[in-house]
């Protein structure tokens, strides 16, 4: 019941006309036609049919990382199918030189900021050596406690602005990730610094399996950029063309001074959470599944390319074939790589061993002999 | 020399390290213009400029966040947790992510971060202020833990803390802030992380202590001093890691000894020093070895903290039950 009483404000039209004000920003429609054309980001041919191609290569290691898994022959993963467009097209907008702060399912995007894909497979067979990325290459290993790469994307990306540096700290959680406080702590935090962070939300629509509208009361997880004073934009997040153009728009600021942007993807994950015995049918429907599959990332990128004369069966066959090499060679690669031993975990707890873990080593030494 | 209470030893400390290392950063809840509530950071950002002694928003888990994440552009955090009890807000910060960054990144990656921090009964504080934690975070790997007793202590050990490469927590006793003043040198000095200081040396009785029970320990001993017992005062300076050889080698030749904490019986680390007594020198000992601590219920509201905090007679009392075994 909505009160008689009159009151000198109207808190709740101040609430619905924020609300309103965020639309979901689209460029390419689900028939790949461009509906926007004045938002056209401006990439090449070549940088066109690149993010394509990263795409299908991600779509493939998806498919083949879940074989593997099935198999016994990788361990922890999350599936991304679904995801292509908020992962990799928002990651086509940065540069060697940011940093990239994923969540657990955030993998693709550090590979292609330079992680090698042995050392994806590696992190998902639990080997430290997966969690060592390369000299130069700014990621941090998959987050595992939700939220918290929030508050340390603050802290690089303030890092960044007094090093004086044109770079950024981009940050990745999902719809749930949305409710928590680190959530709210690491977009206030660097938006008081007026840090060059971005923080994407990729709202898959369930927390494992809590839908989205149990998350919170707001009507777009883009509008809690409001409460910390930095912009939001609430975008198409299985159309690669709307994440990368706002990706690029709030890179473009950030390095520019302007501080730091929320953005929040539509998307969804057509597999399970992870590959531990999530089960989506409790929780989702076929006609759910159906409909989003229709938005597909890859077939509406297709057809737009296609229309082009920028893609053909040849060209995806190709990448196909290049992905699957790759992934053979890295299993195999991973496959080769010396098991951990428990006396590296314990080389790398501290800079120098205190004098327990001294102890400790010698025992696990000649455990670790026999 | 100059006459320093603890807290103007401490901001000593940060001014040398502001000084020597431009990437040292000291920033925290009120720590800029305010100073600290303490006055810990008095002046620092006058001197050092607000790009290295500032405010943070009022959010603790946001603080560690930013310590990791500065630590990762190379910088050399030293934030400040307003008062300790507040550090289950940012326990996933500290526990869940700064002490396993060096091992969770394959050694890549590593966090150079001290975090001061005020804690400690006898001041009449509000809830949640003067609780003892540190047995929480010495049970952490990953992270080292120094409480100083001193002026001279915590300048040197703070300056230790701020130049170690991996995260130290660094617990400041309210009750020592401002208790005395000692002379401490004025240039730049180290004391060893995980090294204890023997304050007292004795024959008959080995007290292992720390933080401000180092001071009712030792007014203890001056007691069974005068009831004709010699009686050793370790101050462990840092618990984590503790430094077992002093404590070992004073256990051996006094074959008795005591573990006295202001924690409860079942925090802080005094049951982990009994063990390794017992694993290493069992057959020195001629009593067992008993506890000084506070009572196993949260700290208690101000009113009945002087009952409940362990004193110097608590330390004779228990002392007395050891060396008459």
């Amino acid at each position: 019941m909505a009160s008689k009483k009159k009151t000198p404000f109207d808190a709740v039209k101040v609430l619905e006309q924020i609300e309103e004000k965020f639309e979901m920003f689209q460029i390419l429609n689900e028939e790949g036609k461009v509906v926007n054309e004045d938002a056209m980001p401006d990439l090449s041919d070549e940088q066109l049919q690149e993010l394509m191609s990263r795409m299908v290569y991600t779509r493939i290691l998806d498919q083949r990382s879940i074989s593997l898994n099935r198999q016994g022959r990788l361990g922890f993963y999350a599936p991304t199918a679904g995801q292509e467009a908020s992962q990799i097209a928002s990651h086509y907008a940065l540069e060697k030189e940011d940093w990239v702060v994923p969540g657990y399912r955030d993998v693709p995007q550090i590979i292609w900021h330079g992680l090698p894909l042995a050392q994806a497979f590696l992190f998902s067979r639990g080997h430290f050596k997966g969690n060592k990325s390369p000299e130069g290459v700014n990621v941090l290993p998959p987050q595992i406690i939700i939220g918290a790469q929030y508050v340390q994307t603050a802290g690089i990306a303030l890092g960044l602005k007094k090093r004086g540096k044109e770079a950024v700290a981009i940050t990745y959680t999902g719809d749930g990730g949305s409710s928590q406080g680190d959530f709210y702590e690491g977009i206030n935090f660097a938006g008081s610094y007026n840090a060059p962070a971005i923080f994407v939300v990729q709202n898959n629509q369930f927390a494992i399996s809590t839908p989205r509208d149990k998350q919170t009361k707001g009507k777009t997880i883009a509008q809690k950029a409001v409460s910390a004073g930095i912009p939001g934009i609430l975008v198409d997040g299985m159309d690669p063309l709307a994440v990368y153009a706002a990706t690029k728009d709030a890179r473009d600021r950030a390095v520019a001074g302007e501080g730091p942007s929320l953005i929040e993807t539509l998307c969804y994950r057509y597999g399970p959470h992870t590959m531990a015995g999530d089960d989506p049918t409790r929780y989702r429907t076929d006609d759910m599944d159906t409909e989003w599959e229709k938005k597909d990332p890859l077939v509406r990128f297709r057809k737009f390319l296609e229309e082009k004369d920028l893609w053909n069966e040849e060209k995806e066959n190709e990448v196909i074939e290049k992905a699957k090499e790759e992934i053979k060679a890295a299993i195999k690669e991973a496959d080769d790589t010396p098991k951990q031993k428990v006396t590296d975990l314990m080389e790398i707890m501290y800079e120098e061993m205190p004098y327990n873990l001294n102890e400790q080593y010698e025992i696990y030494k000649e455990k670790e002999s026999k | 020399m100059a006459q320093m209470t603890m807290i103007q030893a401490i901001t000593d400390a940060l001014r040398t390290e502001l000084k020597n290392d431009e990437n040292v950063l000291v920033f925290g809840e009120d720590v800029g213009n305010n100073g600290g509530v303490f006055r810990a950071t008095e002046g620092l950002q006058k001197e050092f400029g607000e790009e290295r002694v500032f405010d943070t928003p009022l959010a603790e888990s946001g603080i560690g966040g930013l310590a990791i994440g500065l630590a990762l552009e190379g910088y050399r955090p030293v934030p400040e947790i307003q008062f300790f009890g507040f550090v289950f807000e940012v326990m996933d910060s500290v526990n869940g992510q700064m002490a396993r960054m060096r091992y969770r990144s394959g050694g890549k990656y590593s966090s150079p971060i001290t975090i001061r921090s005020p804690f400690g009964g006898g001041v009449h504080t509000p809830e949640l202020h003067a609780d003892s934690l540190e047995g929480l975070m010495a049970q952490q790997p990953g992270l080292k833990v120094v409480i100083p007793s001193t002026p001279t202590d915590a300048k040197g050990l703070l300056i230790s803390a701020i130049r170690d490469n991996d995260p130290v927590i660094f617990l400041e006793h309210m009750k020592l802030y401002r208790s005395f003043r000692e002379d401490v040198p004025e240039e730049e000095y180290t004391i060893e992380i995980g090294k204890a200081d023997v304050k007292r040396e004795g024959s008959d009785l080995t007290i292992v202590t720390y933080g401000a029970m180092v001071h009712e320990s030792l007014k203890a001993a001056d007691q069974l001093e005068k009831d004709g017992h010699s009686v050793e005062v370790i101050d462990l300076r840092t618990i984590q890691p503790i430094d077992i050889e002093t404590i070992i080698k004073s256990v051996e030749k006094t074959n008795r000894a005591i573990v006295v904490q202001e924690a409860q019986k079942q925090a802080g680390i005094a049951a982990s020093v009994v063990a390794e007594i017992n694993d290493r020198a069992i057959l020195s000992l001629e009593a067992p070895v008993l506890r000084v601590a506070a009572a196993d219920t949260v700290f208690p509201f101000s009113q009945a903290e002087s009952v409940w905090l362990p004193n110097a007679k608590d330390v004779v009392a228990t002392a007395k039950k050891v060396l008459e075994f």
